[in-house]
């Protein structure tokens, strides 16, 4: 089962290794992690998208408020929430196939951000499905890189955690 | 006020009610060492491993509900602490570890003594600090014993680059703490209280099962009021011992894999289950599936990752034990024995702990120790089959009596821990119950004893095993004794001897009074008295680790 933890934390050095090794210690993978800074510079927002059985991450997320530097942890299990990634792909773009992948582009509203004579640099935002999508349909034109942001998210509506 | 950020450490130490310091010095150290030089109130207590200044700090905040403050240098030093702070967290024990670091301009570039403390600590602290600027040594310092004391207590360490404690600043004391992201919730939820007490009311057969929360939030008056007015026995755990009166005819004594046969019976046959600032540890429970399987389940404890973590609770409430029990105490109608309680008194009688009557048993010795200390000693003990026998047989009248590792099972505990708590109650007699194996761990601390004149009395129960390991092999490997024959060992009274402490030996049953009472005559010096028992007697009853209580081997199998 697939988590999507939010995490408000103090923005202090040390604070992303204490977060991580309560995952760590449980032999847990975290599949991705962003963290920035919030409206408030002195408190950081983590984003932790983990897989495991709900009572473990129950744990997890109790484990987690304990930590003195946690201001708040929720896990959006069942809770309504917008998710969004940001990916960077440098696709193979000889002359020939130019045409086409710009096409793609444009189906996916993603955009391309740089160009070189060989390859085109693709960014593209939205949910991990769609992004799989697209990385999926360039890979035949051979992928030369990709970056993933992992993922953040946000409750629908006018309610904050 | 301008002062270094060394001397604004022991300044905020003093503030801080902080009388000992249990340390080892190291070049980084030296801007505070230089210090602690001039310093009236604080008494350093220079130990000859940093271990043993942790354990030491343990021992003295057990014994006396105080934070206990230990001090290592940088690298080595700090390393060799780890062993104590882990120790310290897996009890919840309020301890403050004072590092030395190396400068911050010289940190992370594998520096002369330079080991990442904070990083290496972090899974074994409540919370720890590396503190990168002077003026911020007042504010960490209220800080950390405020989280070393509040809420689930524990360790907390605080690493001070060398730099930082030269640093010079303009000094103001801090009167007040506020950490907005940590605020433990201490009162009870009402309607959770309302929906015990009602549970507790219509119980056919209730047990309470109390443990180490119940002594570090001082509840045990309330919890004994409880069990009076309901008529409830009580069982402990092994830190729970003496937050109920062991001789009380509640008490049920400890439970779980080396609990009485009666504790165990009681709390596989209740139909309500109150736990008290208890964890329900593996030790306690053994095979989860088959644990208090008819009962409900209370459970009352100030750390709400604890609930639920492994049973499932019916009433779950979050707060301080003490808080909560005189919230409880409200509602709670008084309630005569059942028929209930005559069973379970049926089994106490009918199992009762005993031992064979040949030989020198550590059984024996334990009965003994507590009869010539009137069952008034502080008790502290290593790790291992005497650990055991002593929790059986030393039946604890009060909190803060019965110092010993129980969740992290450090051996060489016994020993520094004793040592911290007669610094801490100089007034009291202070037991070590050791192993032969233990004492070996941690020994060298005999000369902090001497030299401090710190009357600890410790009884070795020596069987030239690590008994517990040989038990387990004996019962569970085939009786294939791998590594567990110490028979070469040091002729122990000499030791005493060579340190300048007291030693005898004690070779039959009939020497064991008249020695024990002859330890009590020395009261400036420690005595080390070698209790030669028999080499394969076992710690029974016994619950296979991770089974149920239906595989308990009351005795030794045929």
């Amino acid at each position: 089962m697939q988590h999507t933890i939010t995490a408000l934390v103090e923005n202090k050095p040390g604070v992303l290794a204490r977060v991580a090794g309560l995952f760590a210690r449980r032999g847990f993978n975290i599949e991705s992690l962003a963290v920035s800074i919030t409206e408030d510079p002195s408190v950081s927002r983590m984003t932790i998208v983990v897989g495991g059985d709900d009572a473990v991450l129950e744990q997890i997320t109790k484990q987690l408020n304990k930590l003195i530097d946690v201001i708040k942890v929720v896990d959006y299990k069942g809770i309504p929430i917008v998710e969004r990634e940001l990916a960077l792909i440098k696709v193979n773009a000889d002359a020939g196939v130019r045409s086409e992948i710009m096409q793609i582009v444009d189906i996916f509203r993603a955009k391309i951000i740089d160009v070189s004579e060989k390859t085109f640099t693709v960014e593209v935002t939205g949910s991990v499905d769609k992004i799989n999508a697209i990385e999926k349909l360039l890979e035949s034109y051979g992928i030369k890189e990709v970056v993933r942001t992992g993922r953040i998210a946000m409750m629908r509506g006018a309610k904050t955690p | 006020m301008k002062i270094t950020g060394a001397q604004a450490l022991l300044e905020s130490l003093r503030r801080e009610g902080v009388e000992v310091i249990f340390g080892f010095p190291g070049g980084v150290m030296l801007p505070i060492y230089d210090c602690l030089y001039d310093c009236k109130d604080i008494r350093h207590i220079l130990v000859r491993h940093e271990q043993g200044a942790a354990h030491a700090a343990d021992g003295y905040a057990r014994a006396t509900g105080k934070v206990g403050v230990c001090c290592a240098t940088s690298g080595p030093g700090a390393t060799n602490l780890v062993t104590g702070i882990a120790t310290a967290y897996m009890d919840s024990i309020p301890i403050v570890a004072i590092t030395g670091q190396v400068r911050t301009t010289a940190l992370g570039k594998d520096s002369f003594q330079e080991a990442d403390i904070t990083g290496i600590t972090m899974p074994i602290t409540k919370h720890n600090f590396l503190v990168k600027n002077s003026k911020d040594v007042p504010e960490i310092v209220a800080e950390a014993f405020h989280i070393a004391r509040t809420g689930r207590p524990g360790p907390v360490l605080i690493d001070m680059p060398m730099d930082v404690s030269l640093g010079v600043i303009d000094y103001k004391p801090v009167t007040n703490v506020d950490i907005p992201s940590y605020k433990p919730n201490t009162v009870g939820h009402p309607l959770q209280i309302k929906k015990a007490a009602k549970l507790i009311a219509s119980a056919e057969r209730p047990v309470i099962y109390a443990g180490g929360g119940v002594i570090s939030s001082g509840a045990s008056p309330e919890l004994l009021e409880l069990s009076e007015r309901t008529s409830i026995l009580v069982t402990t755990t092994l830190l729970g011992k003496g937050a109920f009166p062991e001789t009380h005819p509640n008490s049920l004594g400890m439970l779980g894999m080396h609990g009485t046969a009666y504790a165990n019976y009681a709390v596989a046959h209740c139909d309500l289950l109150i736990a008290i600032g208890a964890r329900f540890d593996d030790r306690v429970t053994g095979k989860l599936d088959a644990f208090a399987q008819k009962a409900k389940v209370i459970h009352i404890d100030i750390d709400p990752a604890e609930i639920g973590k492994t049973v499932h609770v019916d009433v779950p409430i979050v707060g301080d034990c003490k808080l909560v029990l005189q919230d409880l105490l409200k509602y709670v109608e008084p309630r005569k024995p059942t028929s209930w309680n005559e069973q379970v008194m049926k089994w106490k009688a009918e199992y009762p702990l005993h031992y064979s009557e040949n030989g020198l048993l550590p059984q024996y010795v334990i009965e003994k120790i507590w009869e010539v200390t009137n069952g008034e000693a502080v008790v502290a003990t290593g790790v291992g089959q005497h650990q055991m026998w002593a929790a059986q047989f030393y039946k604890c009248k009060y909190p803060r009596q019965f110092l010993s590792s129980g969740g992290l099972g450090t051996m060489g505990f016994g020993f520094p821990a004793g040592i911290g708590a007669k610094v801490g109650r100089p007034n009291d007699i202070v037991f070590v119950i050791d192993g032969d194996g233990s004492f070996q761990m941690t020994l060298q601390e005999l000369i902090v004893a001497v030299e401090n004149k710190i009357a600890v009395k410790v009884a070795i129960l020596n069987n030239q095993y690590l008994g517990m390991v040989r038990q387990w092999q004996e019962l569970f490997w085939n009786r294939r004794y791998a590594g567990v024959d110490i028979a070469a060992q040091p002729d122990f009274v000499k030791l005493a001897e060579a340190y300048g402490a007291v030693g005898m030996r004690i070779e039959k049953k009939e020497q064991v009074v008249d020695a024990l009472k002859k330890s009590l005559e020395y009261d400036n010096v420690p005595v080390i008295m070698d209790f030669h028992i028999e080499r394969e007697e076992n710690v029974f009853p016994m619950i296979p680790a991770g089974q149920s209580i239906e595989e308990m081997m009351v005795r030794r199998p045929k």
